[in-house]
């Protein structure tokens, strides 16, 4: 498996998602998100990395509304995603991808159609309980399949693949919405490591083919130090750090994770 | 950590348990007794159920044209009222579904399904009789009713119990509610649906015999009426009929269900 080079090209393009002032509070006085300031380039790949229960999925469940945010902004191609509402908010959620830590597939689908799935937010419920789809999804739906390595099992039904396969429906899925920003919820941490490496890559070269940001939460420091062209350490539901991976000392991580027996144990070992 | 005394027996002995058994078997002989329910009377009661018997050998079948035109009355009113039961019975499930519908929409609708769970369909077909007069439609229209509260509560369970991973997804593609309906839930849980309709079928088969009695279509009112007249051996050709009607019932829908899956 080849490394896939980080990309530079963020550093010169507008801003595609800007977060301002996000809170997000389960129990009013409890802040899980305190306050989050970012701001995402219109490319590239960007690691949130973090200890678990900090927040990472509440922020990316904040972006495209499965969660509701307690206050603040989220700029999105000239829309405050945080005050949508209905169909606005179903419109917009079309442009944004999504990939799942549990792949989140309808288990009694066929593979194709649960790609085709990406297209429901603009084909209407009659035409999609009929399986009329227009032609271009579906041809759309054979090309990605053969990009995900999976078009011999177009057919089979998707509680008949291997997670690894899961998870690359997951990832055609949300690419069949020809999303403008991918979000990715731990997407490698039910997968073994030859597999999370494959994932990671097709995610970052269907990324970079269609030129759109990607925001991964991820666990595995070294695969986010490995894809990422930018990575964000998220703490107690605050940024403690923002910048390149080669940015990442021991020492930032230890600040990030707390302690330090960790990391003689899982990071230098790979 | 408690250490294990060694003489202790180790299963705990619950006297709430062993009172509330005893109470209830000296209930039991208290009711059977204020009853006048025991033995005696059955061994009485023998002699007249031989003659029972006997008054109903050989079944009398020269009446066997309004026997099957009962009988297709009592199937058609059990495919009807299945068939519309179901039916509304799908939307009905879905608008009780807690983990879809607001508390405003399914305590209503909750209150609907219990309300017609909570009459026996004969009860329900006499009102029916009294509102709609004489015959099949009473009879579908208390089964419909009667399907309703089973079905619609079922479904409703079925649709509570599936796993909101593919709903999340559907919902983030930006698919309208009827679309995360339809490919998020109804896969989940087309299955069982099918399961609970066939079986509805069943149910509704054997009841759509009995409605009769009260006057509301079917062969329940034929078999009320031989009776009356102490047509033995007519009751029991009708009562062999019914059993034959079941029996090839729960054939078909076994095939359908082995369809379907």
């Amino acid at each position: 498996m080849s490394q896939t080079p980080p990309l530079d090209g963020g550093a010169f393009t507008a801003p595609s998602l800007v977060v301002r002032n996000l809170v997000k509070a389960y129990t009013p006085g409890i802040p899980v998100l305190k306050a989050l300031n970012l701001t995402f380039d219109s490319r590239g790949l960007t690691a949130i990395i973090g200890p678990s229960g900090t927040g990472k999925s509440t922020f990316i469940r904040c972006i495209n509304r499965l969660v509701e945010p307690t206050s603040g902004e989220i700029l999105f191609k000239g829309q405050n995603l945080a005050r949508l509402r209905g169909r606005a908010l179903r419109h917009a959620r079309r442009r944004i991808g999504m990939v799942f830590q549990e792949y989140n597939l309808v288990e009694r689908l066929t593979v194709l159609e649960n790609l085709l799935c990406g297209r429901l937010g603009y084909v209407p419920a009659w035409r999609a309980w009929l399986r009329r789809y227009p032609p271009a999804d579906i041809a759309a739906a054979f090309a990605l399949l053969e990009q995900v390595g999976l078009d011999s099992l177009a057919v089979q039904r998707a509680d008949a693949l291997s997670g690894g396969q899961r998870q690359r429906v997951g990832i055609a899925r949300a690419m069949m919405q020809e999303p403008d920003l991918l979000l990715a919820d731990e997407p490698t941490s039910s997968l073994d490591p030859k597999t999370s490496v494959e994932i990671m890559t097709l995610m970052a070269d269907l990324g970079r083919r269609r030129g759109i940001p990607i925001i991964v939460n991820i666990h595995n420091v070294a695969l986010a130090a490995r894809f990422a062209d930018r990575v964000i350490g998220l703490c107690r539901g605050e940024v403690v750090f923002d910048g390149p991976p080669r940015a990442l000392s021991d020492e930032m991580l230890k600040s990030i994770y707390g302690g330090q027996d960790w990391l003689t144990a899982s990071f230098q070992q790979t | 950590m408690k250490s294990i005394p060694s003489t202790a027996y180790p299963f705990r002995a619950s006297w709430p348990a062993r009172i509330g058994w005893a109470a209830l078997l000296l209930y039991t002989l208290y009711a059977m007794a204020s009853l006048d329910f025991n033995l005696g009377r059955f061994i009485s009661g023998f002699g007249n159920g031989a003659l029972f018997l006997g008054r109903m050998w050989p079944p009398e079948f020269t009446r066997w044209q309004l026997l099957v035109e009962d009988l297709v009355e009592s199937l058609q009113i059990a495919v009807l009222a299945s068939a519309i039961g179901v039916t509304l019975s799908l939307p009905l499930g879905m608008l009780a579904a807690r983990n879809l519908m607001p508390a405003w929409v399914t305590w209503p609708v909750r209150g609907l399904i219990v309300l017609c769970r909570s009459f026996h369909p004969v009860i329900t077909a006499i009102l029916f009789v009294k509102a709609i007069g004489f015959g099949a439609a009473a009879g579908i229209a208390a089964l419909v009713l009667f399907s309703i509260g089973f079905i619609a509560k079922l479904f409703a369970e079925a649709i509570e119990e599936i796993s909101l991973k593919p709903v999340e997804a559907i919902r983030a593609t930006g698919a309208s509610f009827p679309n995360v309906v339809i490919f998020a839930v109804m896969p989940q849980v087309f299955g069982r649906f099918l399961n609970f309709s066939t079986y509805q079928i069943e149910v509704n088969l054997r009841n759509s015999t009995m409605v009769g009695i009260v006057g509301a279509g079917g062969i329940g009112g034929t078999l009320f009426a031989a009776f009356q007249r102490f047509d033995y051996d007519f009751v029991a050709a009708i009562l062999l009929s019914i059993i034959a009607l079941i029996m090839v019932g729960e054939a078909l829908t076994d095939r359908v269900r082995t369809l379907f899956q």
